[in-house]
């Protein structure tokens, strides 16, 4: 079908040939692309770059989010934020769910692989491993909570197999940190399911044929074809998977609200701003969030270079 | 630079100058009582936080009502579910309905700028209760249509079944009562709602009714909370113990608030602190689950001064007129209205916040144990406010007890005179750079 339209086409772009367009024509020519560009511009404005802007603009003053006096105060937000050092010790929660992710990532690169080969049922399993990742987070939430309640499903489920836990998952930082890092597991383990899946199937069929051929088994076809093929996309899924550790905010700030030492970075700006009326600290926070972002994807892109890929 | 470098910047500093401006003020209107109640006309909008009400019909036959004295003013009611953050948010704008609640963020001092003023409060003291609450410059610019007295709600079978009827009268009493539940009864002692979170918060209301002492604000606000013998260290004191005898639920990280409602009524709860106006929720809650609505008990904080109890009349949000409103005098006798002769008040069994009205059923127990009702001196509230947000201490946010609760039961380590020690160095740190 997209071959066919190509050659449709081709003539009709070819036609308008050689002889220069009159000045007017020329000047229209350059500006269409600009005028296609106008909406989605228009939108990435408003609703990307405006708000940020906004929020840089409020880090520098001491407003407290709804009075219409503000001040400008300089850098004493950020002099605030890095002389507190309690306020960069909710990273360590961070270290559980990057803990996950690792988990996360082996795991989906494991069942993305198995699927990759011609196995029963492989569309319902691929199904399965996707789902939960189009519930809506806050459902999620929800869900869990009753999973995790004392005499809720995991015990009941866990009885089955006649394991009494009297443990109660959320009740101490660790087990709690560790529950949540699990639900997050189990949320975006679909999500790099379907990148790895997606990248792994646009790898040519034919070079696993000349590989078995040579007498490459399963696991020499995924270390020397399969790995390198993804590698690309493997180091995107590392990226997101770090700054998504870094910025962890729905799952726990609904099912703990961040009591018993699961407060993240997030949850804590989200507390200064809308508890204890620190607009000005939390947007200082917030920018700051995102330059140690910026900044740990920069460090690891020039640790893994994005090379391109050629297999053939 | 390259061409989308300079794109990027012109844009972000054209955002950055265009969007911080807020609104500027008319600082100081007034919102006068109409003469002539035939005479005022105009669609008010009220804000409110009350969805449940709307829902259900009960703000129309208010309007309803209020329209039989006042047939020229069309009333429309917006319920908001997360009315904190978004009317936060609309205040920003000079769109915030005629007749709102005053969100708790407003700083009092902002008041002027936002509200147009009811009276003076000489005036508006003689009859109403709470006017401290919303009174900037000696002007009043808000009043609560209901007020609440915090204490215990307890289901009584349990209790009598635990072989107890007079109420504890101390912090050490009641935890005995409480194991006593525990021994003979199949009931959780105290339930903490910790998921939840607000709930716990309540346990700042405690305050001023350990000391009976009408200036417990101003004392917040000018000394330790967690002094010894201080209001807020005693409730502390006996919520730690609580938690560390063991007379909680058992996962208090699974609360669950809506579900917790039938079971206190049934019996299984059998004592949570909240507030008086919780009762009309357990008795509902009672009547569907099928239990007795009477079995729903009130009691006052376990803490006497010279032989009597005390209690804390608290108000509710105040409603204010916004100063942008385009029908004052339509906003002000809704306000006047509701407050006054609406019987909202009584229809939610809560305090009348007319100073000579009696006191409502759920409290007549406390007419009889001769508990006195005493009004706080709020002058200081909104210093007591400031400090609460500039230390991160959050008596009034739920962070502070849900860490009290994790060190009671031993998810956290460390002793309960550190922490609260450590809750007072914040505070009284704080208090000493406000300059107070």
């Amino acid at each position: 079908m997209t071959d066919d339209t190509i050659e449709k086409t081709a003539p009709v772009t070819r036609a308008p040939a050689p002889a220069p367009a009159p000045r007017p024509a020329r000047l229209w020519r350059g500006a269409t692309p600009w005028l296609f560009l106008l909406a989605p511009l228009a939108l990435l404005l408003t609703f990307t770059y405006a708000p940020i802007a906004n929020m840089v603009a409020y880090s520098f003053t001491d407003w407290d989010g709804v009075s219409p006096e503000l001040h400008y105060t300089g850098a004493e937000n950020y002099g605030e934020l890095f002389t507190r050092s309690d306020l960069f010790e909710v990273f360590w929660v961070s270290g559980y769910y990057l803990a996950a992710s690792v988990v996360q990532i082996v795991a989906a690169l494991y069942f993305a692989t198995i699927l990759s080969f011609n196995v029963r049922f492989r569309n319902f399993f691929k199904g399965v491993l996707f789902f939960p990742y189009l519930i809506n987070g806050v459902a999620i939430g929800f869900v869990f909570l009753y999973f995790f309640q004392d005499g809720g499903t995991l015990d009941s489920v866990l009885s089955l197999f006649g394991v009494e836990t009297d443990r109660a998952w959320l009740g101490t930082p660790e087990s709690a940190n560790t529950s949540l890092a699990a639900v997050s597991v189990w949320r975006y383990l679909g999500l790099n399911f379907v990148l790895f899946l997606g990248a792994i199937q646009s790898i040519p069929g034919e070079l696993y044929e000349a590989a078995e051929l040579d007498g490459a088994n399963r696991w020499h076809q995924f270390r020397h074809i399969i790995a390198p093929g993804i590698k690309p996309v493997l180091s995107l899924t590392v990226i997101l998977s770090i700054s998504g550790s870094l910025a962890v905010f729905e799952i726990p700030y609904i099912m703990t609200g961040g009591a018993t030492g699961t407060e993240t970075f997030v949850i804590q700006t989200v507390k200064l701003a809308f508890q204890f009326n620190k607009t000005g600290l939390a947007s200082a926070a917030a920018v700051v969030l995102l330059l140690i972002v910026l900044a740990v994807t920069w460090v690891q892109r020039r640790l893994v270079p994005d090379d391109r890929v050629d297999l053939v | 630079m390259n061409r989308r470098t300079v794109l990027a910047v012109t844009t972000a500093t054209l955002l950055l100058s265009a969007c911080t401006g807020t609104g500027g003020s008319s600082k100081g209107a007034e919102a006068k009582a109409p003469d002539d109640p035939t005479k005022v006309s105009g669609t008010i909008t009220v804000l409110t936080h009350r969805t449940d009400l709307v829902q259900d019909g009960t703000m129309e036959k208010y309007a309803a009502e209020f329209n039989k004295t006042y047939p020229e003013v069309k009333v429309e009611f917006d319920a908001i579910t997360d009315y904190e953050g978004e009317v936060k948010i609309r205040m920003n704008t000079e769109n915030y309905g005629d007749v709102l609640m005053i969100p708790a963020v407003v700083e009092k001092k902002d008041y002027p700028k936002f509200f147009a003023s009811l009276g003076s409060q000489a005036e508006r003291s003689k009859t109403y209760r709470f006017t401290d609450y919303s009174t900037v410059d000696g002007k009043v610019y808000g009043q609560s249509p209901i007020g609440a007295v915090p204490g215990f709600i307890f289901n009584k079978k349990v209790w009598e079944r635990a072989g107890i009827s007079d109420w504890p009268t101390t912090p050490a009493a009641f935890l005995a009562d409480l194991k006593a539940i525990k021994s003979k009864t199949d009931a959780i002692p105290y339930y903490t709602n910790f998921k939840d979170m607000w709930p716990l918060t309540q346990w700042t209301d405690v305050n001023g009714a350990v000391s009976c002492d009408e200036q417990a604000t101003s004392r917040l606000a000018e000394g330790d909370p967690w002094a010894e013998g201080a209001d807020l260290r005693t409730a502390d004191t006996l919520l730690y113990d609580i938690v560390r005898e063991g007379l909680i639920e058992k996962d208090p990280t699974t609360t669950n608030w809506e579900a917790s409602k039938p079971r206190i009524a049934k019996g299984e709860i059998a004592t949570m602190w909240l507030g008086s106006w919780a009762v009309i929720q357990m008795r509902g809650a009672a009547e569907q689950a099928g239990a007795d609505p009477d079995d729903i008990g009130f009691m006052p904080f376990p803490a006497q001064k010279d032989g009597t109890f005390c209690a804390v009349a608290k108000p509710d949000y105040n409603q204010a007129v916004n100063i942008h409103s385009e029908h004052k005098e339509a906003a002000r006798a809704w306000i006047d209205w509701f407050t006054d002769k609406s019987g909202y008040a009584a229809d939610n069994l809560a305090l009348s916040p007319l100073k000579q009205a009696p006191l409502p059923d759920v409290l007549k127990p406390y007419e009889t144990a001769g508990v006195k009702i005493i009004d706080l001196d709020d002058t200081k509230g909104a210093q007591v406010k400031s400090i609460d947000n500039q230390s991160e201490v959050g008596i009034y946010k739920p962070a502070y007890r849900q860490d009290l609760v994790d060190l009671a039961r031993g998810a956290t380590k460390g002793s309960l005179d550190d922490f609260l020690a450590g809750l007072a160095k914040k505070w009284t740190d704080t208090q000493a750079s406000l300059g107070s």
